[in-house]
């Protein structure tokens, strides 16, 4: 039998050698299994003298356990190791881009309504909607524009054999709502209207949103309040003169042209606002009386301002579009910049 | 309107600057929308006599010219002018003057040489001097022209021209008394009209006048003028002031009518009194007669038009247009002139209807002052005789029905002002716009009683006062107020869907939103969709947007191919807006659509993905993502023929016995009429099925442990996916939690005629865990109804 001096040598050194788990673990086994070459010495401990056999015993049981400190430890440093080389093996380059499906965008168009919508929604206003198809009762007359107005003349309407037509503003929806609700009211009704008109700054078909507040004490001060809080809050600046002009609606007295100082040159004059210094953005005033008894509104008890203005106008002011026709033309490339 | 400032001067006393004059106007409702010089800034150029004419010796075209320069010298001048002759009195530019050119430069007279011959100066058109855009030949000067005076002297041209955009509620800024009592309405300041002194009566012959139609026409006034000059030359500032104001100088007696009609608003008539029979009768036209029109053309005339007829027929279009046969020519001796008020209602829109639009049905259709007609025909009648001469008869001023020079009483309230405009105004305010409106007035208890002057038809009602006095004062005295209001809590919707959450959706799933006309080609509509009922536009802008949509495809399709010709191959687009139709009963009906379309690849190209394009059931993936939104709700797809689709993948979509749309592959034949030459997946559904959702309601999930048991099935290949489905449901227990189809073979190893289909089966129940006896017989339940629905057979 070899000495236990030299059973340990070969063992810490076969420690040492065994590069994997495996290997460790019949290192572990030759020395400390059931017939493992410690065991046998600690069986062979019976066959020596009485006397001799504890101190034996203990010093076995030493290189047992140094055995078994020397195996754990080799063993964590190979669980290191290993762990490191999966680690290593398993590296990824993270600059390559993801695995994905693209995401898409939202029309400016809707954008610009979304923004609107929530600016008013501050406001106490909610949202409405009408027909595109009207008839000349909602989209004229009731507005205050008789037949043959030469106000009519301005609209250049789309009509169907049926008399029915277009609808050419969405003032339209002030109509049918006061119709069907009674005041205190507050709304805006964006939506499509249609002219017969066509060329680079007019398009057949565009998008306007309508403004509408009906109460009894709301005045023109409030109107201008209203819109001024709204073109701050819609082009994100703390200061933006405006300027109301008179003009003439047949739905609304006193009537206003609204302008806003040019976002983009701040006044200076450029391209933008033809150099005035002015970007004409909204039609708005004080309700007529005549529209309020049209749709069976007490004028005496109940005033209201109403607004409308293109929604593209100001979509192209805001994201710097030059030309009315991207807006239809649905080029990816464009619509990708939205996103 | 164009206004020029020298004219305007003439009838108001201000030292204002005309910037401050056009920002009030602009600001107050007259629209500066454009100023400019009457002529440009050139210098040197005086009255030049051309005393002879002489053909160059070298250039054919060339006039070799002696001119003289009213400063004591004769000028050699060559011209290429056609309309250079002995005689004439011209423009002429001599050496030393600077012409200012369009390009910005300056065109600096010298004595030259054209062809050979010595030129000390040049003879000018309206263009040169920059008067007009286009001129043929030389500004030809009146005979009595000062020589040697200063053009710019002579034509009164240190002038700017401002052009007004007068409202259609505005007819009284239609002339230079309009504007000019506006601007004195507006700055303050006093209005000095020139006088008209009537002209003293040399005859009593009158021509009857029958007023039939007094409801249009109140009044007329009427004058007869012999011996006229009819060839009689417009004098030189009056054919300014015309040019100025954009009006053609024709011939006196016509360029006098114009003149009147733009100094007072009052659009007048001159009739050749020879050609006129027996007497004026204003009535209605009767149905079908005709009249030819000063413009030449032939109008046959409706009983809703109001006409000026002599006793036997119509000889001019009231308000509107005269006719030819008895207008005023260059032979016209004897005329008889017509003021008259005619009625905006009565003559509102029917110029238009008949195509025309005249300086006077503009005005008469907004209102006329009743008040002018006499003043006018005195206005008239001054610069007739002063022009071409002639004898003036009695002027006949008939009123048929004076009502029209009554002024309306409008109560306007002190309180009434403060709760439309938000500020107060006191009385000496108020009452100091009253007066500059020319409005009578006396305040009484609740407010003042006013009569606003006759030539306002805008100011009827407290409103249009109220109006006055913010404009007049300027809108920015009204102060913008942001107000603290009662809050308006509304209760937001849980149940309805949302129509921004299904954008939100489809922009998460790669798809860009698309704005597209709400009306297209009738061809395309017809193929897309020929069985519905398409609404014409009775005006389209093209004919290729002639009907209204009834699909969303059609736009959709177009944005596809117009990117597919610009070398993006992978589209995704979807649109929510209208589609319209025509229901039985003819009436227009409007729906609101969720349609897209993609086409290329279903991913972007990128390395870690394999790549292919898109197929029905990717686009079906999309539709049933956007149906799970609406919960509660079952859809079910059907195989369906469709005039757009493909018959082997077209599917309808349906709830509850209603069709919520439509989805497949686009048609191969339409694909290649549209020079598309990949395919496309189109979905549409109708937003108005799909507009409540169930509110989540908590049920408490099972604690035992679910049990998967896998079936392969071997089924006729044309068996559906839902008639496997429906084998399944009829015999599931409640027991079984779901089951779900996770392959479906066919090829290789299946019989011919048949595929294999892998099922799934999920079992849980909720107060224990399943034993296999349970779990195998509810297993057999289904494979027998498989069996016995669908032919199936267990692999």
């Amino acid at each position: 039998m070899q000495s236990l001096l030299e059973l340990m040598g070969h063992a810490h050194e076969q420690i040492s050698q065994a590069v994997s788990l495996t290997a460790l673990d019949q290192v572990r086994v030759h020395y400390l299994g059931k017939s493992g070459l410690l065991t046998e010495q600690l069986k062979a401990l019976g066959k020596l003298p009485h006397e001799e056999r504890k101190a034996a015993g203990a010093e076995i049981n030493n290189a047992k356990q140094a055995l078994t400190l020397a195996l754990d430890d080799r063993k964590q440093s190979l669980q290191v190791e290993a762990l490191n080389a999966r680690l290593q093996a398993e590296k990824v380059d993270v600059t390559l881009p993801g695995r994905r499906m693209d995401t898409g965008s939202l029309h400016p168009v809707t954008l610009t309504i979304q923004r609107i919508g929530e600016i008013f929604a501050q406001l106490g206003f909610s949202m409405a909607e009408g027909p595109e198809i009207e008839d000349d009762f909602h989209n004229f007359t009731a507005l205050n524009i008789p037949e043959s107005h030469p106000a009519r003349a301005m609209h250049d309407t789309f009509y169907m054999d049926s008399g029915l037509l277009l609808r050419t503003h969405t003032s339209s929806v002030q109509i049918r709502h006061m119709e069907h609700n009674p005041p205190p009211l507050r709304i805006i009704a964006p939506g499509r209207v249609y002219r017969c008109d066509s060329d680079m700054t007019h398009s057949p078909m565009f998008h306007q949103v309508e403004g509408l507040m009906v109460d009894e004490d709301v005045t023109f001060a409030d109107l201008k309040g209203i819109l001024e809080a709204f073109f701050k809050a819609f082009f994100e600046v703390d200061e933006l003169p405006t300027r109301f002009r008179a003009t003439f609606f047949p739905f609304t007295e006193p009537s206003a042209e609204t302008d806003i100082r040019c976002v983009h040159c701040g006044g200076d004059g450029c391209r933008v606002c033809k150099g005035t210094g002015w970007l004409e953005v909204m039609g708005c005033g004080m309700v007529h009386p005549n529209v309020l008894k049209n749709v069976g509104i007490d004028s005496e008890k109940y005033t209201g301002f109403a607004f409308g203005f293109g929604v593209e106008r100001l979509a192209m002011l805001r994201y710097q579009i030059n030309d009315l026709r991207v807006m239809f033309d649905n080029d990816v490339r464009v619509l990708k910049q939205f996103s | 309107m164009k206004v020029s400032e020298k004219w305007l001067r003439e009838w108001i006393n201000t030292p204002l600057a005309l910037d401050a004059i056009a920002d009030k106007l602009t600001m107050s409702g007259c629209e500066v929308e454009a100023r400019e010089s009457v002529a440009t800034a050139f210098t040197g150029i005086v009255i030049g006599h051309v005393l002879e004419r002489e053909k160059h010796p070298d250039a054919d075209k060339l006039s070799v010219c002696k001119v003289d320069n009213g400063q004591g010298e004769i000028l050699q001048i060559v011209c290429g002018a056609s309309n250079v002759r002995a005689g004439l009195k011209v423009p002429l530019a001599l050496v030393g003057a600077v012409l200012p050119l369009p390009d910005g430069k300056d065109l600096k007279i010298k004595k030259g040489k054209l062809r050979g011959v010595e030129s000390f100066g040049m003879l000018c058109s309206s263009t040169e001097l920059g008067m007009s855009d286009k001129s043929d030949g030389l500004l030809e000067l009146p005979s009595d022209a000062p020589v040697g005076m200063d053009i710019r002297e002579y034509l009164k041209l240190d002038d700017e021209v401002i052009e007004l955009a007068i409202t259609a509620n505005r007819g009284d800024c239609m002339s230079m008394i309009g504007v000019a009592r506006e601007t004195s309405l507006l700055m303050d300041v006093p209005l000095t009209p020139p006088a008209i002194v009537p002209t003293s009566v040399q005859h009593n012959d009158t021509f009857p006048v029958d007023i039939q139609a007094s409801d249009a026409c109140p009044r007329y006034a009427g004058r007869i003028i012999r011996n006229v000059n009819p060839q009689a030359a417009t004098p030189v500032w009056m054919q300014e002031k015309l040019r100025r104001a954009g009006i053609r100088s024709i011939s006196a007696l016509v360029d006098v009518t114009n003149y009147v009609l733009l100094e007072l608003g009052q659009p007048m008539h001159a009739f050749d009194l020879d050609k006129l029979q027996g007497s004026i009768v204003v009535r209605y036209a009767c149905d079908g007669e005709t009249l030819k029109m000063l413009d030449g053309q032939t109008a046959t005339l409706r009983g809703d038009t109001l006409v000026i007829a002599d006793a036997s027929v119509p000889v001019a279009m009231a308000g509107i247009m005269g006719g030819e046969p008895t207008s005023v020519t260059d032979t016209t001796r004897n005329l008889f002139l017509e003021s008259a008020h005619f009625r905006p209602a009565k003559i509102m829109g029917k110029a238009r209807s008949y195509g025309l639009q005249t300086d006077s049905s503009a005005r008469f259709e907004r209102g006329v002052d009743p008040d002018m007609p006499v003043q006018a025909m005195e206005r008239a009648t001054q610069l007739i005789v002063d022009i071409c001469g002639g004898e003036v008869g009695t002027l006949v001023d008939t009123c048929a029905d004076s009502s029209v020079l009554q002024r309306k009483t409008i109560l306007l309230r002190p309180e009434r002002i403060r709760r439309v405009l938000g500020v107060t105004m006191d009385d000496a305010t108020v009452e100091g716009v009253l007066s500059r409106l020319h409005c009578e007035f006396s305040k009484g208890e609740v407010g003042w009683q006013v009569q606003a002057p006759l030539a306002r038809f805008d100011l009827g009602i407290e409103e249009d006062l109220i109006e006055e006095l913010a404009r007049v004062r300027g809108y920015d005295e009204i102060p913008a107020e942001l107000r603290p209001r009662a809050p308006c809590i509304t209760q937001p919707s849980e149940t309805a869907v949302g129509r921004d959450s299904l954008r939100n959706l489809l922009v998460a799933r790669g798809y860009q939103e698309a704005v597209t006309f709400s009306f297209v080609d009738p061809k395309m509509e017809e193929t897309l969709a020929p069985a519905v009922n398409a609404i014409a536009l009775a005006n389209p802008i093209s004919a290729d947007l002639g009907v209204m949509r009834s699909t969303l495809w059609s736009g959709l399709l177009r944005s596809v191919s117009y990117n597919l010709n610009r070398q993006q191959g992978r589209v995704r687009l979807f649109e929510i807006g209208p589609a319209f139709y025509q229901d039985e009963a003819g009436k227009p009906q409007q729906r609101t659509m969720l349609s897209g379309a993609i086409t290329g690849n279903l991913y972007p190209e990128q390395w870690g993905q394999v790549n292919r394009p898109v197929d029905f059931y990717d686009l079906k993936g999309d539709v049933e993502a956007l149906l799970e939104r609406v919960t509660g709700t079952q859809f079910y797809f059907a195989p369906v023929a469709h005039a757009a689709l493909h018959p082997g993948q077209s599917a309808e979509i349906m709830t509850m016995g209603a069709v919520v749309g439509w989805m497949g592959m686009l048609h191969p034949r339409i694909e290649e009429k549209l020079g598309i030459e990949q395919p496309v997946y189109l979905f549409e559904l109708d937003m108005g099925l799909l507009m409540q959702r169930a509110l989540p309601k908590y049920q408490a999930v099972s604690k035992f442990p679910v049990i998967r048991r896998d079936l392969a099935l071997l089924v006729d290949k044309d068996v559906l996916a839902v008639a496997l489905e429906n084998a399944v449901k009829k015999a599931a227990e409640p027991q079984l939690l779901s089951y779900y189809l996770f392959d479906v073979y066919a090829g290789k190893g299946i019989p011919e005629g048949q595929k294999s289909v892998a099922l799934s089966l999920i079992f849980q129940d909720f107060s224990r865990t399943l034993e296999d006896a349970e779990i195998n017989r509810m297993v057999d339940a289904v494979v027998a109804s498989l069996r016995d629905e669908v032919g199936a057979v267990l692999r």
